[in-house]
């Protein structure tokens, strides 16, 4: 066999290697979706669909009678999540500003890897510090009689998702060409100025797709706000509330759930709308960031 | 070529990780309980140093968690708070597992307030009245002016069930309950929550000095309104009965215990093991009923 010959085959196996392991993502991905699909759809059988989308009341052990309203839980996961946006996206934005245009080349070699290390806290411990210092310091700030709501899980969500936002949006700080910052400086434009009104409107969809990428990971996170939030189940009225989100449900039921009965179906209905609505989200960021990177070329 | 030095290193750790694993001990696989998961490990801790060579795995998760565990077949033991439904037990049956129940400890199921609150003594029917959330203000019961704020397990823990069957005449739980991964953390919300009212295991009043914990008050139960209340700390009257809200706690094995099963059970139940069940701050089996109930199902 010559030499070439053996090249190319070598050539063409390692290429099949690599496509397979493409395929193999997309077929994880798709199986994930179909089995979450099948095992959800037996739960409307015996669950109307109103009721799991429009009641309030989750009881599915009750001795009374079995209840399956979601409505609570999503509105309880949606304002934990948008609570944890309102602080995450600000803060965010400005360590992103900072860290590429202010900060001193030394403060930030010092300061990007403690941004890394904080996207490495395991949520587990993320969780025990709302428990021990978040809960109670937020309990004496509202004086409300304890921590364990929305609120907390918010300000732990907001910590988890900023290590995503910060590094994403500084990419796309650094990708805004130099000539839009040297030619605003040339016009006598302020660095303030620069970077309000040239550089992060440069960078607003790399930016944006940075939020919703973080605001994907505070969606589905569990651990922390399981830990935090004080799961009760009733409708939230406030951020001061305590609440349930839709992960923290499926992680405390499924555990003695009996398999194959509705309860067990109506529990992977949950996971199919919050893989639905993680979907969504990611989707939206990829579209904006795909547009943005098409307009750069 | 920097590169082979570092690979070469992970292949050592990678074995280094594996080889000592490889001579596997048979371990007994114990799960269920929260409220019993402190008591069962120092249990085989205790008897692990005496028998270096049985190894005990010991973890929590729930009643439900463990009961779901036997029949499936993933532990040796399961530790229960409440007893199996007649469900749990079909479901074994079906797969094949018949299983036994063992009376290890007794608890004093204890509701505990705040020291702020100056309630000193319900009955069972306000504590059921609370928990349903018919109570909203601890005014409705004396003088305290604070909202109630309830605190709960999660609805695969015994504890919840229990208390759902005997104290909430089988109704359902008012829906504004947090529900709480465990006996310690209801204590750590009560301590820091005025309003707070929460149920646990009476092993976990206790701090490391086997003193009840500071900041905490138990309440005396009373069966009927202006009836004697009893606490659950007194250990004669859980045993009498005349505390309210006392219950067996269990491990279940699959069929007759055998082997490392059996002599870790049998030693639980005998005199060593009960005096660290009393030592942990729960309640001796006694050589009642529950004596003669365990030595039936050794045989």
């Amino acid at each position: 066999m010559s030499t070439k010959k053996r090249r190319d085959i070598q050539e063409s196996a390692i290429r099949a290697f690599f496509f397979a392991c493409g395929i193999l993502a997309v077929l994880v991905l798709v199986g994930i979706f179909l089995t979450l699909l099948g095992t959800a759809v037996p739960a409307f059988r015996e669950i109307k669909i109103a009721e799991f989308f429009g009641h309030t009341r989750w009881d599915p052990t009750s001795p009374e009678k079995a209840e399956y309203g979601l409505l609570s839980m999503i509105v309880s996961t949606l304002m934990v999540t948008a609570g944890a946006m309102l602080l995450a996206v600000p803060v965010g934005i400005g360590v992103a500003a900072y860290l590429s245009d202010v900060a001193h080349w030394r403060v930030r070699e010092v300061l990007k890897p403690v941004v890394e290390i904080l996207a490495g806290i395991p949520s587990v411990v993320v969780g025990f510090l709302g428990i021990v210092l978040f809960g109670p310091a937020l309990a004496k700030l509202f004086h409300t009689a304890n921590g364990l709501n929305a609120l907390n899980g918010s300000v732990l969500l907001a910590i988890m998702s900023l290590p995503t936002i910060i590094s994403i949006s500084e990419d796309a700080l650094n990708a805004v060409p130099k000539a839009y910052n040297e030619a605003s400086l040339a016009l006598g434009a302020s660095r303030w100025q620069t970077l309000v009104r040239v550089k992060l409107p440069a960078a607003l969809s790399g930016i944006i797709a940075a939020c919703m990428l973080g605001m994907g990971r505070a969606i589905g996170e569990t651990m922390t706000v399981l830990m935090a939030t004080g799961n009760a189940r009733s409708f939230p009225h406030g951020l001061l509330d305590p609440v349930r989100t839709m992960t923290a449900n499926i992680a405390i039921e499924l555990g003695e759930v009996p398999y194959f009965t509705t309860h067990y179906y109506a529990l992977f209905a949950i996971g199919l709308v919050l893989f639905v609505m993680t979907f969504a989200v990611n989707l939206a960021a990829d579209v904006v960031l795909r547009r943005y990177q098409e307009r750069e070329q | 070529m920097k590169k082979i030095p570092m690979i070469a290193l992970a292949i050592v750790t990678l074995l280094g990780g594996l080889l000592p694993a490889a001579p596997a001990r048979k371990m007994i696989q114990v799960k269920g309980s929260d409220t019993m998961v402190n008591l069962v490990q120092i249990l085989a801790e205790e008897y692990m140093g005496k028998n270096p060579g049985t190894a005990i795995a010991v973890l929590g998760g729930g009643s439900g968690t463990g009961i779901t565990g036997l029949i499936n077949q993933t532990c040796d033991i399961a530790d229960h708070s409440r007893e199996w439904k007649p469900k749990e037990i079909d479901q074994a049956w079906e797969k094949g597992v018949t299983p036994r129940f063992f009376v290890v400890a007794v608890d004093g199921l204890s509701i505990v307030v705040n020291e702020k609150n100056p309630v000193d003594q319900l009955t069972m029917a306000q504590v059921g009245a609370l928990y349903r959330g018919e109570i909203k203000n601890w005014k409705t019961l004396g003088e305290f002016q604070e909202p109630v704020s309830l605190y709960g397990r999660q609805s695969n823990s015994g504890t919840y069930v229990f208390m759902q069957e005997f104290v909430l005449g089988n109704k359902n739980y008012s829906t504004d309950m947090k529900e709480m991964n465990g006996n310690a953390q209801i204590i750590e919300g009560i301590l820091q929550d005025e309003g707070a009212v929460g149920y646990v295991g009476v092993g976990y009043l206790y701090d490391e000095n086997h003193r009840i914990r500071k900041g905490l008050k138990v309440l005396k139960i009373s069966k009927e309104p202006n009836g004697a209340g009893y606490l659950p700390t007194d250990g004669a009257s859980v045993e009498s009965g005349a505390y309210p809200i006392s219950r067996p706690l269990y491990m279940a094995t699959n069929g007759k215990p055998k082997g490392d099963v059996a002599q870790f059970l049998g030693w639980i139940v005998g005199p060593e093991g009960q005096s660290i069940v009393e030592r942990e701050g729960f309640f001796t089996i006694g050589e009642g009923k529950y004596k003669a109930a365990n030595d039936k199902n050794f045989k």
